[in-house]
């Protein structure tokens, strides 16, 4: 691996690392959604560094050329947290759906007690 | 105070299910809504309506409103699931015992209801789906659509070994147990197909009756002639994973 695509590839991580500090401190992120990106970055900070475990993960892997291995282990990654992202989503899009149904109904509720108490609306 | 959510209803009443409740899931159905609330309310089935205004753009709320039906406006469009599911919702709430959906367009035909609930009422039946293509009808659907209705209807039939001729009928009758396992559990993608799937593998006995719909005069259905196909191999996927989701509440 090449002195010039490790500096990138470290460089790459530690920026990654800093900008999602930065989202977290700023409070533009959650907590609990930023610790699959910590993960992401600090396994390609090692790897970046520690050529030798790289070149193993990439004989492993069966990668010929090691910083490509670096670009598997990162698609991975962006696998995981689209998924992550796709369960998020869901969740969310459910609780939205009930809190529109309960805002529904609580309204109809409120308006007919409201008749019966003799209120105007 | 008439009515309060979540109380318990007198015995007696729990026996002849005589707090029946009907759901109209409406979107931008002014033209048509008023004459439906009228139709059901003149019934003398003792019905209550609610209608659910599912972020209609025009005056469907507030019409529904004027011709008698209690509404429920929801803040945005949620599609017809999550509509229905609302209704389903507020019917379990309210201590109802049958609850029945009806579409808000005119297709379905309030003096059909006695059809849809006489089932429940002679305890034959947790569910009763109003079928158009039951005994002799002359309902007319173009052929593509048809052939799709027909592959859903087997793969449905197969899943919960039980013949339903109309799965995409959105005109059914719920009774109590119905009603609350399915304020919890309403499909929302293909809701009427993939509910009947989720009721028939849940232990619901569902049943059929042979009921008159309207041919739609304005308005498209959601399905059209050049999507059958397409929708047909959404719903199917939907329906096989729905076999291998398990609910807490199931039986």
């Amino acid at each position: 691996m090449s002195i010039r695509i490790q500096i990138f590839a470290v460089c790459g991580s530690l920026a990654i690392s800093f900008f999602i500090f930065e989202l977290i401190r700023k409070r533009k992120m959650l907590e609990k959604y930023s610790l699959l990106w910590f993960g992401a970055a600090v396994v390609l900070i090692v790897l970046s560094l520690w050529r030798d475990l790289l070149e193993k993960a990439a004989a492993f892997l069966g990668v010929y050329y090691a910083p490509s291995a670096l670009f598997i282990i990162a698609a991975f990654f962006a696998m995981m947290m689209f998924l992550h992202f796709t369960v998020v989503i869901s969740r969310l899009s459910e609780q939205n759906k009930n809190l529109a149904q309960e805002v529904g109904i609580l309204h109809e509720e409120l308006r007919s007690l409201r008749q019966h108490s003799g209120q105007a609306e | 105070m008439p009515e309060q959510g979540g109380v318990s209803p007198n015995v007696e009443n729990m026996d002849a299910l005589r707090k029946r409740l009907v759901i109209v899931p409406a979107f931008n159905e002014e033209n048509s809504i008023g004459q439906v609330v009228e139709d059901i309310l003149g019934s003398g089935l003792g019905l209550d309506v609610v209608v659910i205004d599912d972020g209609s753009q025009d005056r469907t709320g507030e019409i529904a409103r004027t011709h008698g039906a209690r509404v429920i406006k929801l803040p945005f469009n949620l599609g017809i699931g999550g509509a229905v599911q609302t209704g389903l919702k507020f019917a379990f709430r309210h201590g109802y015992d049958v609850a029945i959906q009806i579409d808000g367009d005119g297709q379905h035909v309030p003096s059909e209801i006695p059809h849809l609930l006489t089932p429940l009422l002679r305890r034959e039946a947790d569910v009763t789906i109003g079928s158009r293509y039951l005994g002799a009808h002359h309902y007319r659907t173009p052929f593509m659509r048809r052939l799709g209705m027909i592959v859903i209807s087997a793969v449905n039939s197969l899943l919960i070994g039980q013949r339903i001729t109309d799965n995409t009928s959105g005109f059914r009758a719920f009774n109590r147990r119905a009603i609350e396992f399915l304020s919890n559990h309403y499909p929302i993608d293909y809701p009427e197909p993939e509910a009947v799937v989720i009721l028939g593998r849940n232990g619901f006995r569902l049943k059929e009756s042979a009921v008159k719909m309207r041919q739609r005069l304005a308005g498209e259905s959601s399905i059209n002639s050049l999507g059958a196909v397409y929708y047909m191999v959404k719903v199917l996927l939907a329906i096989l994973i729905d076999v291998f989701k398990t609910y807490p509440k199931a039986g």
